[in-house]
Parts: structure tokens; C-alpha cells; sequence
């Protein structure tokens, strides 16, 4: 599904990511932590696109394709979906509306049809239900005045209407209480479908009890310090990132 | 890759799309200004003395004027006053009977335009008067409207048929000697619309005008006069284009509301897309406009919506005399400069009797270079007690070389009365586009989604139809601001 290879990035003169190998295979859940500054955040914007970071070495494929010479949309539609750790507000767009077009956006670079009010309505009554998201918040502008769980709860909203292939959920447990967490875990769970691959970016532990990764990577220093399987958190948790040459 | 910055280069500097001219052989007054051009105008639309007399009233008080330079954004060429063609009519080839007779030149302009002018092909909610430099040359639907006693045709019609309504009523609310542009108007203009809707008669459809300015060198002087009775209510539209030409050209408007009775309700909605001149500030229309409501019924209501896209150069403030207790005024504006357009636009709101409420929404987005000026009065007299008034004005800024100015003047004469002012200025957002991008949706789809979802406060006061063309001409989608 994904394959980085040696990637290096920096924001202006200062690098940040110095040398990231790593593999993702379909339908594989993928954790990264590390703690702050270790450059989890760019890493998930470089895959991304965002274009506040330039990448100076490495490569990233993406299904066969080269990743890093796609437009930011061009990812998006070939099914790269970037779960915000800070969702913004659009003003004057609804949510529905929004999401409408997205999705014709991304049907219509997969060669589908495009779907009407009446058939899109329809399908977001059927993905609400997995994350608890009103009606009400569907027909308010995008994000604006949700609260920090509502915004969270609607990005996996969009997740799940939008069927990518790849998600990265940045830091998507940060702000939520256990309740919230639990249904944005829920959420993301029932989108594990043995063929969907996702990466999960966190500063802490606690998500990885309701997202089940196959592997964990511990990032410190722009590279890959230290990978392993699932109970390689709870070493962390228990050791803290020192533990694993992690301090910087 | 797309870059953020070259989204909104490439918003910014779309191409103009009615630029085309129309070969039609024209009747046209020879340039230059002087009493005998103005009784050669009047003589050609067959006037009575009182209008001669008052045109020439308002040269004379033209000629003792200075122009306006007092704008502090606003910067452009002088005008040569001596060498505007006045008076520029398409000929026509026999006298017309009905609309079949249109000649079929012009039929077809106004159907590239997207302005049917067959009955049977409009929806049927709208009725057209069409104007084509200095003369309307169709209106449709005048003889369904004329059964409910609404009178709807072109001005010169008016002067011709309904002379009495007319002398009552022009200059009543923008006199002669309001501003050089109203003066200079007063002074030389050729047609435009004239509606009356009789007392307790809600206008079944919405009355539109359309001005195209084609022949070179010319001026628009169009005078739009709306007068609505007691219990009365029309939706009025107008619409605006003219050809891509290296000069500049004049468009003076005046429009004139007047909500006579108690109830009586005139919404007024404008799309202006008059040629904004090249990437270079080259050519374009100067947009000097005068248009003003009077409230005199109680209760009464007059609301201005407008989407300001076109013209080099734009001046308008569409304004509300707030006389009758309980009357409301409604000003909503869209204001987008891009290229080397500047505009300076806003409103007036004069509360005189009690009681009276006034709204304004003003968004002004400025790209490329343009320079969007937001310039609001409101004034609050003795006796406006507990009158009220609020206010916002918001700007967005697309790129780094484009200014929003606000100026907000407020005079207060009473203490019952109370205004609320709020204002904001934002860039728009890399984060924002970034975050729509991410979704699917193109660059600039997303800066379009972005503009729209800024202005749908007011796109949503439009009447359908005109809620369809804003849309287009800010390259947006629609997102629900209908219905």
C-alpha cells in the first residue's frame, strides 16, 4: 500500500525528518509515537502534501505511484485520507454541502457516477450512525462551533463517506475524553476492513487500547528509533520514550 | 504542484466573458456636451417641454460643479466629458409591433447574454425590459402584468404614456443637485425602466431590466424609477455587460424607489458586471452610480442587494431615506476586486421617523491588486426614536497585493436610538484551502467554496434566478443559499 523510503523533509532551514523508511501493507494499522517535536506531525503533512514542508531526499510510493509528485487533491482522490489533529472551520459552507462535493470529487476521479442530494442523503444518514454525529451538526458550516469531540467525531464521519484506501489519523485522541475516544475507536474500528491500511499518530498509549495496531514504530529525531508489534506501547507507557533512546 | 497563491492568481484573473460586440448599424448623437445635444436627445425621444426644461435645469447646475476626487483608494484617468457620445440607438429597421419584430440582431446579443427575450422561452417568473446603449429595444410580459395594473416599460414609454406619474415622481428622491453624476444623469439620460405596482397588488413575477452598453465611445445613462403603493410589493433585478475595449467608458445611473404607502415593499437586487478592463487596468466601465429608496408609508420596506464583480471603477451607495414610522431599510453587498479594479461602495441609511430599523451586510473580497472600499452612513435624526441599526463589514483578502479599507461614519441625534457596528478583515486561509483539498475538491474549487460560504449572508437575499448568475460570475457553487 505504502512504501517510504529514506525520506527527509524540512520546514525553511531546519530539517525535521531524517530518513524515514517504512512499509504499510494492505489492510494494515500502523502506530507511530514518539514525543513532541520528534516530527510525527510532518510526517503525516508530508504525505499529505501540505506544502509547508519540503522534502529533500527519499521517495514515498503510494499503490505503484509516485506519492510526492501528486497535487494535495490528486492524493486526496487516490484515496489518501489525513484525519486533522486541529479541524478548521469553513464559515458559510455546510458540512453537507462540503462533503457532497468532496465525495463527487473523489467518485468522479474513480470513474463513478457522481450522486445526487437524494443519494448522498442517504448515505450519510447510513455512516452518521457508526459516529454518532446529529443531524443538526451535518446541516451547520464545517467545524464551525463544534466542540473538540464533534470535530474529531466528524472527521471519522468524513473517513467513513469517503472510503479511502489510506488514512492517517493525526494525533485524533488529543482533546477527547474517554467517551468521545471510545466512539471515534469505534468508529475508526469498524473502517478496518482487511484491506484498508491506516496510520495512527499519537503522543499517548491510551488510544492504542481501542486501536489495535499491528505494529508500533517509535519516532524520535525525524527517523525510526525502535519498531515492534502492539506491546511495544505498553513498553512505552511503562518506560516512557527514554527507555527506548527516544530522548533527545 | 498547485500553490495556494497561484489558485488565486489564477481566480483572480479570469477572462471576462461577454465581451463580444454586436454589428448593429446605430443612431447616434455626435460627441460632445452642450445645450443642443441635450434638445437633440429630447427631441429624438419626442419629449414634452417640462422635461427639456428639466434636463437643461440640470445641465446648468452640472456645469457649475467640480468632479468628485475626494476617494482616497480610488485612482483614474480624467474623463473628457466633450468627448462621450450621449446618445447611441440601435436603428430600427421598421416600427415594432410586438416582440417577433425584435430585430434579430439583438435578439440574438440578449440570447448570447443568456437573456431569451420570447416570452415562451423565459421562465415564467421574470418579466425583461431590455437595454441596449441608450434605448430599451424589448419588454416582455407587460401585457400579462398591465391586467393587475402594474405598469412595467421602458422609461421613455413612461414619459410618453404615464406622464403624470412620472413628473410626480422624478427627482423626487435623487434630485438634480445631489452629486455631479446625478446632475450629469439628469442632464443626459436616454431610457431604462419604469415600474408601478398599484396599491394591494404583490407583483407575481420578478421585473428585470438588463443593460448592455455596445457602441464605442458611448456613455450609459439609464434613470430607473420604481414607485410602489400602499400594500404593494415587487422584486426588481438588474443585470449588467458590456464589450471588452481599451477605453473607458461611462456608466451614470440614477435609480430612484419609492415606497409610497403603509407596507408597501421594494426589494431591489443588482448583479453588475460591466467589462473591469484588462490585467493592466486597461479599458473598463467607471461605474458612477446614484441609486436611493425613500421609506414614506409605515411600515414600509426597501431592501438593496448587490454583487459587485464588473467595472475599472466603482461608486455607489445605494441608500435608504427611513421617513415613515416602522419602516425598514435592508442593504446586503458583495463587492469583488480583482485585476486593477477599485471599488468604493456601501450605503446610506437615514432614519427620520420612529421606530425605523436599518441592517447593513457588506463583504468585500479583494484580489490580485484590486481595492475594495467599504463607505457606510448611517444617521440617526431627532426624531428617529428608538430607531435601530446594525451593521457588519467584513473583507477577505486573496494574495498580498489587494486592500480592503473600511469607513463607517455614524451620526447620532437622539438617545433612544442605537447602532451596532462590527467589523472584520481576513486573509483567506491556507489552512482552509489545505483542509478542502485534502477532501478531494481542486484548488479552486476550495478558494471558491471558501468566497461563496463568505458571502452567503447575502447571496441568500437574492431571488433565485439572480442567486444562479452571482454564483457563476464568482466562480462558485451554489452551497444552499436558495431555499
Amino acid at each position: 500500500m505504502l512504501e517510504i523510503k529514506n525520506l527527509h523533509a524540512r520546514v525553511e532551514e531546519k530539517e525535521i525528518l531524517r530518513g524515514i523508511d517504512l512499509t504499510i501493507l494492505p489492510g494494515e494499522v500502523h502506530a507511530i509515537m514518539g514525543p513532541n517535536g520528534s516530527g510525527k506531525s510532518t510526517l503525516a503533512g508530508v504525505l499529505a502534501g501540505r506544502e509547508d514542508y519540503e522534502v529533500t531526499q527519499g521517495e514515498v510510493l503510494f499503490q505503484g505511484k509516485n506519492l510526492l509528485e501528486l497535487d494535495i487533491e490528486e492524493r486526496a482522490r487516490e484515496g489518501v485520507f489525513l484525519a486533522f489533529q486541529y479541524p478548521v472551520e469553513i464559515p458559510g459552507v455546510t458540512n453537507t454541502y462540503f462533503l457532497r462535493a468532496a465525495l463527487n470529487a473523489i467518485r468522479k476521479h474513480r470513474g463513478q457516477a457522481e450522486l445526487d442530494a437524494g443519494q448522498f442523503l442517504k448515505l450519510v444518514k447510513e455512516k452518521t450512525k457508526l459516529v454518532k454525529l446529529s443531524d443538526e451538526l451535518l446541516k451547520r458550516p464545517v467545524n464551525e462551533g463544534f466542540s473538540g469531540g464533534e470535530k474529531k467525531r466528524n472527521e471519522i464521519f468524513q473517513m467513513a463517506l469517503l472510503e479511502p484506501n489510506f488514512c492517517i489519523l493525526d494525533e485524533t485522541d488529543s482533546g477527547l475524553d474517554i467517551d468521545a475516544l471510545r466512539i471515534v475507536a469505534d468508529g475508526v474500528n469498524a473502517l478496518r476492513d482487511g484491506k484498508r491500511s491506516m496510520l495512527v499518530i499519537t503522543h499517548y498509549q491510551r488510544l492504542l487500547n481501542y486501536i489495535v495496531p499491528d505494529k508500533v514504530h517509535v519516532l524520535a529525531g525525524g527517523r525510526i528509533v525502535k519498531s515492534g508489534g502492539k506491546e511495544l506501547a505498553l513498553e512505552l507507557e511503562a518506560g516512557g520514550y527514554v527507555g527506548v533512546g527516544g530522548a533527545r | 504542484m498547485t500553490t495556494p497563491t497561484s489558485t488565486i492568481e489564477e481566480f483572480a484573473s479570469r477572462e471576462y466573458e461577454h465581451g463580444f460586440v454586436t454589428p448593429i448599424e446605430a443612431d447616434a448623437v455626435p460627441p460632445g456636451l452642450n445645450e443642443d445635444i441635450i434638445r437633440t436627445i429630447s427631441a429624438k425621444k419626442g419629449e414634452p417641454d417640462w422635461l427639456l426644461e428639466w434636463r437643461l435645469k440640470a445641465y446648468r447646475h452640472w456645469l457649475t460643479l467640480e468632479e468628485p476626487r475626494w476617494w482616497p483608494n480610488v485612482t483614474y484617468a480624467p474623463i473628457d466629458y466633450n468627448k462621450i457620445i450621449y446618445y447611441s440607438a440601435p436603428k430600427p429597421k421598421k416600427v415594432l409591433n410586438n416582440l417577433d419584430e425584435v430585430d434579430p440582431e439583438l435578439r440574438k446579443t440578449f440570447e448570447k447574454l443568456g437573456i431569451p427575450l420570447d416570452e415562451q422561452k423565459r421562465l415564467s417568473g421574470v418579466a425583461v425590459d431590455a437595454v441596449f446603449d441608450s434605448v430599451s429595444v424589448a419588454t416582455t410580459f407587460k401585457g400579462k402584468l398591465a391586467e393587475m395594473g402594474i405598469i412595467f416599460c421602458a422609461f421613455s414609454e413612461a414619459v410618453r404614456e404615464h406622464p403624470e406619474l412620472v413628473r410626480k415622481y422624478l427627482g423626487s428622491v435623487v434630485p438634480h443637485t445631489d452629486n455631479y453624476f446625478a446632475a450629469l444623469n439628469s442632464a443626459v439620460f436616454s431610457d431604462g425602466s419604469f415600474c408601478y405596482i398599484p396599491k394591494g397588488v404583490r407583483c407575481p413575477m420578478e421585473l428585470s431590466t438588463y443593460f448592455r452598453i455596445n457602441a464605442a465611445g458611448t456613455g450609459q445613462f439609464e434613470r430607473t424609477l420604481i414607485v410602489a403603493e400602499e400594500g404593494s410589493y415587487v422584486s426588481y433585478l438588474e443585470g449588467c455587460t458590456a464589450p471588452q475595449r481599451d477605453e473607458n467608458q461611462l456608466h451614470a445611473a440614477v435609480v430612484e424607489l419609492i415606497a409610497v404607502g403603509d407596507d408597501a415593499q421594494i426589494k431591489y437586487s443588482t448583479v453588475q458586471n460591466w467589462y473591469p478592463g484588462d490585467k493592466d487596468g486597461k479599458g473598463g466601465i467607471y461605474n458612477f452610480v446614484t441609486k436611493r429608496g425613500i421609506c414614506r408609508g409605515k411600515r414600509s420596506k426597501i431592501s438593496w442587494t448587490q454583487v459587485e464583480t464588473g467595472s475599472a471603477v466603482t461608486w455607489k451607495y445605494p441608500g435608504v431615506i427611513l421617513q415613515g414610522d416602522g419602516s425598514i431599510g435592508e442593504f446586503y453587498s458583495v463587492a469583488l476586486t480583482k485585476g486593477k479594479q477599485q471599488a468604493d461602495t456601501g450605503t446610506k441609511m437615514i432614519h427620520v421617523g420612529k421606530d425605523t430599523k436599518s441592517t447593513i451586510v457588506s463583504k468585500g473580497i479583494s484580489a490580485g491588486e484590486g481595492q475594495n472600499t467599504y463607505r457606510g452612513l448611517v444617521k440617526m435624526l431627532k426624531g428617529a426614536a428608538n430607531a435601530r441599526n446594525y451593521s457588519q463589514c467584513d473583507s477577505m483578502l486573496l494574495g498580498d497585493r489587494c486592500g480592503a479599507h473600511t469607513f463607517p461614519y455614524i451620526e447620532v441625534k437622539n438617545t433612544s436610538s442605537r447602532v451596532e457596528h462590527e467589523a472584520s478583515t481576513s486573509k483567506i486561509g491556507e489552512d482552509q484551502i489545505f483542509y478542502l483539498r485534502q477532501r478531494g475538491l481542486s484548488a479552486e474549487d476550495a478558494v471558491g467554496m471558501i468566497v461563496n460560504g463568505f458571502c452567503k449572508e447575502v447571496f441568500r437575499e437574492l431571488p433565485m434566478e439572480f442567486a444562479v448568475e452571482a454564483q457563476k460570475l464568482l466562480g462558485v457553487s451554489l452551497e444552499g443559499s436558495v431555499g
